[in-house]
Parts: C-alpha cells; structure tokens; sequence
C-alpha cells in the first residue's frame, strides 16, 4: 500500500500543482495526467527524494506503513522506469540484472535467478550480450526484469511507453502490467497519453 | 582553405619528433656514445656503472612508492570528491545551507590546480617542518616544546612529505579532468537508477560511474603517475635526501663536475624512463584487472551506505583546500616578516624590507616569466585554433582518443627527454636560447591549451556558423569575427590556463634555459637550499599568486568589455 497525503510541489514559493492525495493498494496502478511541465516527472522525484534543489516537495508518503519522506533514496524501495531503457553500457546484458539482485542471492543462486529472468522475457542465453546489441523491445524488458529484481514495495513508472512504436507500445504495457499486479506492487504512472491510462483502468489523477 | 591542413602536420612535427628525438639522445650516451666528452664507441659499461651506484636501490624503491602512491591517493580522493561536488545533494544532509556550503567549498579546490607545484611545495614545507606553522600553533596551545621538536616531518625518508605535497596539486587535477568529463555520459540518470535499486552515492559512483568515466580520464592519470615518478621541483623541496628519488640522483649526477657522470645521468634517464613505462603498463593491467575482467564487485548486489566514506572525503577536499589556503598565507606572512622565531606564531617584526631588497631581480625576473609564458600561450592558441579550424574542413570529427600524441610530453618523463634534448642541443649549441626556452615551454603548454579549449570551441552553435555563412561571410571573417568574437571568454580563460603552466615549469626552464634565463619557479627552488624563509616567501609568493591574476582576470575582462551583452559573459 503506497498512501501519499497533500503532496505538492513548489518552484519559487509557486505551486506547480495543487495538492493531492491518494491511496494506491498492491497491485493496482494510479495515473496521474498532466500537461507537459506541469511538474509530473519531478513529482516521481520527489516520491524516490532524488529532487533537484531550485524545487521544493511537501506532503507524506507512506509506504507499507514507514513514512519515507526523510529516508535517503536508496533505502526507500521503491523501484523506477523512464522512457528510456538506461541499461548500463558498462556491463553485460546479464549483468545489468546482477546489479539489482540483491545479495543475499549466492553465486549459483544468483546465476539460476538470472537465467530463468533471461528465459522468461524470451532471451534466453544472452548473459554476456552487450546491452547496446539488443533491439528497442528487447531493452525495455530487461529494463523492467533489472527494476522487479532489485525487490521493490513499489513501482513508479515515467513515460515508459512514450518512444515505443504502437505494437510494441501495447505488448510491453500489458507485460509491465502484469508483472506489476504479479508482485502486488502499488504502482504509479505518470503519462500524457489517454490510451495508457484506460489501460490501466485504476484511479486517474488530473495534475492542475 | 587548404592552408590549414599544415596545421596537424606542424604540431605532431614539433611533438613527436623532439621527444623521440629526446628518448635519442639519452640512450646514446648511456650506451657510451657521447663524443664531445670523449665517448666513441657503444658498450655496457655505462649501465655496469649505474647499477653500482650504491643508494641506487633504495631510491628506486622510493621513486616508484611515492610515485604510486601519490597517484592512487589522489585518484581515489578525487574520485569520491567528484560524487559529492556533482551530486549537489549527499542525501543524509537535511541542512540544505550547510549542503551547499560543503559542495562550494569543496568546488574550490579546482581553482588551486592555477598554483604553481613548486610554490604549494614551499608552503607547505613552511607548514610542516618541525618549526613550521602547524608545530608553532601546537607548542602556543599544549605541547610546551619550546624548541623545534626533534621530528622528521620534513624530507622524511619514507617519502611521505612528498607524496603529500603531490596530493595537494594532484587532485585538484584530477578532479577537473573527472568533472569535465562527466557531461559525456548520462551520469544523473545512472546514478537515479542505481539508486532506485538500492545504491547509496558511492555505490553508484564506484560501480557505475567510474567503469564508464575512466576510459575518459585515462591518459590524465597517466599523466599524473609519470610526473609523480619524475618530479624534480617539489623533490627538490619534500622529497628525502639520502638516498633522494631517481630524478633526483639524475640531476646531481648531471651537475657533477667530473664529466664523466653525465653518461650515468643518461642511464639513470633510460632507466626512469623504463620505471615509467612499466608502472603505466602496470597500471593499465590492474585496471583491466578492476574494472573489466573481474567485475564481480560491481555486480554482486553488495549495498553499501557508505555515509563514514562521504564525511571522511568531504574532511579531505575540506582539509586540502584550507592547507593549500594556510601555504599562501605563510608564504605572504614570511615575505614580509623581519623577525619571526620559533615558537612564535606571527612575525614580532613586519617588513617592507624584504620586497624592496630583491625588487630589481623581482622586476627582471617577472618580466621573463611573463615573456616566456605569454608568447609560449599565444603560438599554442594560434597552433589549436588552427589545428581545430582544419576539422571543419576535413569533415572529419575528430576523437577525443585520437589526441593521445598531444599528451605525449607528460607521458614521457620530463627528466629522460629533456635530458636528452639538452644533450643535444650542446652539440648544435642551441642551449640558452629564448627560442629554445619557449619551444621547452610550449610543449606542456600546447596540451592544456588544447585540452581546455577544444571543448568550447566544438560546443560553438553550428547554426550560428551557417547562418553567418549564408550571409555571405568567408571562412576568414566567419572565424574571426564570428567563432573568436564568440569564444572571447574562452579563449582568455585558456590563455590563463596556458600562462599558469608555463610559470610552474622547472625541468624545462633549467634545461632549456641553460642557467641564463630564470623564472620565478627557478628562483624560487633555487632559494629553497638556502634556507633564508623570507626570500622564499617573496618569490614562492608571486609565483602563486600570479597565475591566481591571470584567472581573475580572464574572467573579468570580458565581464567589462560585453557588459552590454549579457548573453557573453
């Protein structure tokens, strides 16, 4: 259960957008619409305290229970996706998902794990392929598997559709989905697009 | 513009061929050939000789220690410190006020890479010599030594002092080269993912950062190890004294009287060079090691929080730009100081006298540091813009990599080419020349030079250009009324980086010099062996304060002369 109460941001003492607040439970997936620059992409900055200094955030965030505002980012767990894939070009297309399981997973354990991620979304075998090799649906969805491994209690999704062609755009929605409601995360989406947001089918918040 | 293309041929000819020629002329007499002083045909015997030399061990030993050393310390600090100062936020901070004040002052440690390395070295020997600063302000408080104590905390012979004082230059350095880089790749957004799945700032910085943004800083470290192995100036000044560093040994064996010695000097150049070229190879193994065959630290999901490392390396930036600020102050405080016994901690007695003593060699002194350095700075502007000018012709872009011949003067020890080319320059009687002097200067000038104005120059608005084009302007007028009008801020900023390097040169200005020209860095090291403090003070003074003018005023001349254009400044 991820609850925000009257988040809002300010840019220069003005708000970007008026307060809100909503209760999002495990599996289900928010929108939140808005013009472009009305703040959306800062907003999921401020839910991971990742935001930039010249704006401000107020409001609380609750997740499962511990109020996350003042705790630093990377404990937070809450996991992310942009629109672009931001595999890291440095390592191997297997190891981009080594760096998100956590390590309590032992070296065999982590490869297996590994592995039948790779099978799962269809590339199976391709450990030690490099990233920048991939085609553009082949990276989203280890973009996705690389967020779902790292365990997070919550899911916040920024465009990830947006540069997709339309064929690809539905099929990896429906996956992103899925998974999302597999592991019962609240997820939140921030989106310009109607399309997406009827997919999801949940609540929509309108940012003004 | 056809006339353009001599441009890369000229600078690769004034290169790569004077360090080869360099690299020439050391292994010749170390193999024995050194005919004016009487060396006709090529045998071993040199280098019997050289491996002979009793302290030659254990100043190998120390060469390659501190050289190392210094290299890893100042990598690794300026590594962390590039996480905080780009980061802005180090997220247990909740005091945005005090947040920024860190990152401001540990920002400021970039501008201390315009301070001569002879002139830190001298402060901070003011600083730490058992009758130094720090000991004064400590015997004022508790520790009840009314005498200097007896303690090596100067010239020690572990080479710590040295390595030390390299850092303080050092990092700087390597900061700017990280934090000029950082722009190539997507380095917030990395660091936004990698924190999402669980990473604190230097876990992302060291697992993610680093394996991309170090093929960018490559040939700087390695620059950075080969002037640590080879250093003369600050030796001269930190480094120990029985047995000294490699470079060292060169330099005594070359002032020896019996001529014979020169041809050790060349072996012990050969060999330096050889203790170079093994650490760089070294090195580039351990990182291939590191950062791509054994990759397993990155990957293993280890998280770390790492907030005792990022209060221990703001300490550091912290610690180094106030030590850096204290060895000016001290060096002010001496220039005019008449009388200033230990243990006290301010002169008793202040003075003019000092400055007005050495004024007529001041004057003179200056005027040859600036000569040199200026002309040395402008042919290397007029050689870049040229050489830059060329690409827009060749269509080519040209790689960052492809520059590796422009760092070949800092890859190659100064000590072993500019030995070298002394050599022979004495057979062709070119030594203590001015032409020769600015040409030794222009070959550590023209890097920086390149480096620090290339970057500006590629990120002109080429619309801008062809709109200019369009309107009927010539190459010609474009680049000097558009590109140049445009890049005035730039081109002054470089010009100051140019001059700066040139006033800290040593090596070159003695060699090349050949004693009859002397700058304030040649002044101010030959001092420091008299020990007389107040002399040093005024010159080691000038020495750090001048490049410190030099940037103010790149960046305040445009300030005025575009005060109406508020976009050029």
């Amino acid at each position: 259960m991820l609850k925000l109460e009257n988040i809002t941001l300010k840019l220069f003492e003005k708000n970007l957008f008026n307060p809100f607040s909503i209760e999002i439970s495990g599996g289900t997936i928010a929108t939140v619409m808005g013009p472009s620059g009305c703040g959306k992409s800062s907003l999921l900055s401020y839910l991971c305290g990742t935001l930039s200094s010249e704006i401000s955030g107020s409001g609380k965030i609750v997740l499962n229970g511990r109020d996350i505002q003042k705790i630093i980012p990377h404990l937070r767990k809450i996991g992310i996706l942009f629109q672009d894939d931001l595999l890291f070009p440095h390592l191997s297309v297997g190891e981009n998902l080594a760096f998100a399981l956590p390590s309590k997973f032992k070296k065999k354990e982590r490869l297996k794990k590994i592995e039948n991620v790779l099978e799962e979304i269809e590339l199976p075998g391709m450990y030690s392929k490099d990233p920048a090799t991939l085609s553009g649906g082949q990276k989203v969805r280890v973009a996705l598997m690389r967020t779902l491994l790292s365990e997070p209690e919550a899911l916040l999704l920024d465009e990830p559709f947006a540069k997709l062609d339309k064929d690809l755009r539905e099929r990896f929605r429906n996956l992103v989905f899925s998974h999302a409601r597999r592991n019962n995360l609240p997820t939140l989406l921030v989106t310009h697009d109607s399309a997406d947001a009827e997919a999801a089918g949940e609540k929509i918040i309108f940012l003004k | 513009m056809k006339i353009f293309v001599v441009f890369p041929f000229f600078i690769k000819f004034i290169f790569v061929v004077p360090i080869l020629v360099g690299i020439f002329g050391v292994l010749l007499p170390s193999f024995g050939y050194f005919p004016e002083i009487g060396g006709n045909k090529l045998s071993l015997d040199v280098f019997g000789q050289l491996i002979r030399e009793p302290t030659l061990p254990n100043s190998i030993l120390l060469t390659i220690f501190s050289g190392i050393s210094s290299t890893l310390i100042s990598l690794i600090l300026a590594i962390f410190l590039s996480a905080i100062i780009s980061s802005g936020d180090f997220l247990w901070c909740q005091k945005r006020i005090l947040a920024n004040f860190i990152v401001a002052i540990n920002r400021s440690l970039i501008s201390l890479i315009a301070i001569p390395h002879a002139a830190i070295a001298l402060g901070f020997a003011f600083l730490i010599s058992p009758s130094g600063w720090i000991i004064r302000w400590i015997s004022l408080g508790f520790s009840g030594w009314d005498t200097p104590p007896e303690l090596e905390t100067l010239q020690d012979s572990m080479g710590i002092s040295l390595i030390l004082g390299l850092l303080l230059k050092e990092t700087p350095y390597l900061l700017l080269m990280i934090l000029i880089s950082l722009p190539q790749i997507k380095f917030k957004q990395y660091i936004y993912i990698g924190q999402s799945l669980g990473y604190g700032l230097f876990d992302c910085w060291l697992k993610l950062i680093l394996p991309q943004i170090y093929p960018l800083i490559r040939l700087p470290v390695f620059a950075v190890l080969v002037f640590s192995l080879s250093v003369v100036d600050v030796a001269l000044i930190l480094g120990p004294t029985t047995p000294p560093t490699l470079s060292i040994l060169i330099m005594q064996w070359m002032e020896n009287p019996d001529i014979n010695f020169r041809f050790v000097a060349s072996a012990g150049a050969v060999l330096l060079f050889l203790i170079s070229f093994f650490s760089i190879v070294t090195w580039r193994f351990l990182e291939w090691v590191f950062l791509e065959n054994h990759n397993n630290w990155q990957i293993n999901g280890k998280r770390r929080s790492g907030k005792i490392l990022q209060i221990f390396t703001i300490l550091c930036g912290v610690i180094v730009v106030v030590i850096c600020f204290l060895n000016i102050l001290c060096l002010l405080f001496w220039s005019f100081s008449n009388r200033w016994a230990y243990p006290n901690v301010l002169p008793s007695i202040w003075t003019w006298g000092n400055w007005e003593r050495y004024w007529n060699s001041l004057q003179e002194t200056i005027l040859i540091t600036l000569e040199v350095g200026l002309i040395s700075t402008t042919i290397a502007l007029f050689l870049a813009i040229g050489y830059l000018e060329n690409e827009n012709y060749i269509k080519t872009k040209v790689k960052m990599n492809s520059f590796w011949w422009i760092y070949l003067p800092l890859l190659v020890p100064q000590a072993t080419f500019l030995l070298g080319i002394q050599i022979l320059s004495i057979s062709l009687h070119l030594d203590g020349t001015m032409i020769f002097l600015i040409w030794s200067h222009l070959l550590f000038v023209l890097p920086y030079i390149f480096l620090s104005f290339s970057d500006s120059w590629r990120s002109l608005d080429h619309r801008m250009l062809m709109t200019a084009q369009c309107l009927g302007s010539s190459p010609l007028r474009n680049l000097f009324r558009i590109k140049l009008s445009l890049l005035f801020k730039p081109l002054l900023v470089t010009m100051a980086i140019g001059l700066s390097v040139s006033i800290a040169q040593y090596l070159p200005t003695l060699f090349a010099g050949g004693g009859r020209f002397s700058t304030l860095t040649t002044e101010a090291v030959s001092y420091a062996s008299s020990g007389d403090m107040r002399v040093i003070g005024v010159f080691a003074f000038l020495q750090s304060i001048l490049p410190l003018i030099g940037i103010l005023l790149a960046f305040l001349i445009p300030k005025f002369f575009y005060r109406h254009r508020s976009e050029m400044t």
